[in-house]
């Protein structure tokens, strides 16, 4: 129990054991420490960008669903401007055609009335000249009495 | 402490038995096998363990021993730069190396105290003291070590004749140097040799009860081998603790001008 040689020993080892661990042990464990210090500093900066590019994001989407709702209510007025548009159209259309169609009808009315009356004067001279040679109980000559019969033709007409 | 007289018997015999090294030579040039062999292992096993963590570093995920070992690098570096304001490559692995060893010593403490001894004499060896901080040598070596290393920081930094300076004319001035000087040797003498009898002191009381326990009873032993072992897990750890903050406080002192 007393100091000897044995301190010499000791210190030697000590000093191995020292200059081993400053060599080999202590740089790369730090090494390998400071990296993922940096690599979680980096990662907390970067989850804090994105953070920040969601913030971002949010103010922009509102400001795009605002413009969406205004351009849409803007696309359904003119849709509505439209539709009415095209009601007033095909209302006047429909006005126009239905005169043409009248228009037409009458015209057609207006040709028969005058064919009918046509037929009738016709008639009427024929059934006129007779009833006349009844009366007359003579010959009515056709071509002395022509000017008579069309007068009588005419105020007929 | 003439622990070389076991000739006697019964209680007395067995302590002294259990404080008896076994050594080779005579006088000083006597070497302690066992305090040799048990640290030179032990610093084996801290070697192994911090290179197999040190190989596998990754700075990715960590595994176990890495994590381990990051927890010690990081305890260690935080004393250090507590304490240590100036730059250097050596006080860091230093005291890391202090640490571990001391701990790794003292915790030879915590093995039962007949255990290691008796399977060394079944293998012939009659004595075997595994605890190396109990044995002076081992514990001095460093504290020597860590002496030279102030002696050289406070040269190195402070240059000789800045060393020389503060040795004479602090802390009362160059009109006391006589006392000046006697104060600031007693200082700096007193730096390793408390060092060392700390720890020696320490571990040494601490075996010397688990012995005295072994001798009682062995209905009783447990009673109070346990608690103490309790503590004795407080207190080994606690002497590599203030080892190595010594270690840095006055590596740190040798780097600072007053």
């Amino acid at each position: 129990m007393s100091i000897n040689a044995t301190l010499i020993g000791q210190m030697i080892t000590f000093a191995l054991l020292v200059w081993f661990t400053m060599k080999y042990i202590w740089p790369p464990l730090f090494d390998s420490l400071e990296e993922r210090k940096k690599k979680i500093a980096d990662g907390l900066a970067a989850a804090e960008r994105g953070q920040e590019q969601i913030i971002l994001a949010e103010k922009k989407a509102i400001t795009v669903l605002k413009e969406a709702k205004e351009r849409s209510a803007e696309i359904v007025t003119l849709a509505q401007k439209r539709a009415n548009e095209i009601v007033e159209e095909s209302k006047h259309n429909a006005k126009l055609e239905g005169d043409r169609l009248i228009l037409s009808a009458k015209a057609q009315v207006d040709q028969e009335i005058q064919q009918a009356r046509e037929g009738l004067r016709q008639e009427i001279t024929t059934l006129a000249l007779a009833a006349a040679q009844q009366i007359l109980g003579a010959e009515i000559d056709k071509s002395k009495h022509q000017d008579i019969l069309n007068k009588v033709s005419n105020q007929l007409g | 402490m003439s622990t070389e007289a076991h000739a006697a018997e019964g209680a007395t015999g067995y302590i002294i038995h259990h404080l008896t090294s076994l050594s080779v030579g005579e006088g000083f040039w006597r070497l302690n096998l066992d305090t040799l062999f048990f640290s030179v292992v032990l610093g084996g096993v801290f070697i192994w363990f911090f290179k197999r963590a040190a190989e596998k570093a990754t700075s990715g995920v960590p595994g176990l021993v890495q994590n381990f070992a990051e927890l010690l690098i990081e305890f260690v570096d935080g004393q250090v730069k507590d304490t240590f304001h100036g730059r250097s490559q050596l006080i860091a692995p230093l005291a890391l190396t202090v640490f571990c060893w001391v701990f790794l010593f003292n915790f030879m403490d915590l093995f039962p105290v007949d255990i290691l001894p008796s399977i060394a004499g079944m293998m012939g060896v009659e004595y075997l003291r595994v605890v190396p901080s109990t044995d002076l040598n081992a514990t001095f070596a460093m504290s020597i070590s860590v002496f030279c290393l102030i002696i050289f920081y406070s040269i190195k930094v402070k240059g000789p004749i800045g060393f020389a300076k503060e040795l004479m004319f602090q802390p009362f001035g160059p009109w006391m140097l006589p006392f000046n000087l006697l104060l600031k040797l007693v200082e700096e003498i007193a730096k390793p040799i408390s060092l060392a009898l700390r720890l020696f002191g320490n571990l040494y009381a601490g075996e010397l009860i688990f012995i005295l326990i072994a001798l009682l009873p062995w209905y009783i032993q447990p009673l109070l081998s346990f608690p103490w072992a309790i503590f004795h897990i407080l207190i080994i750890t606690l002497q590599a603790f203030i080892f190595m903050v010594l270690t840095i406080v006055y590596l740190s002192m040798a780097h600072e001008d007053h």
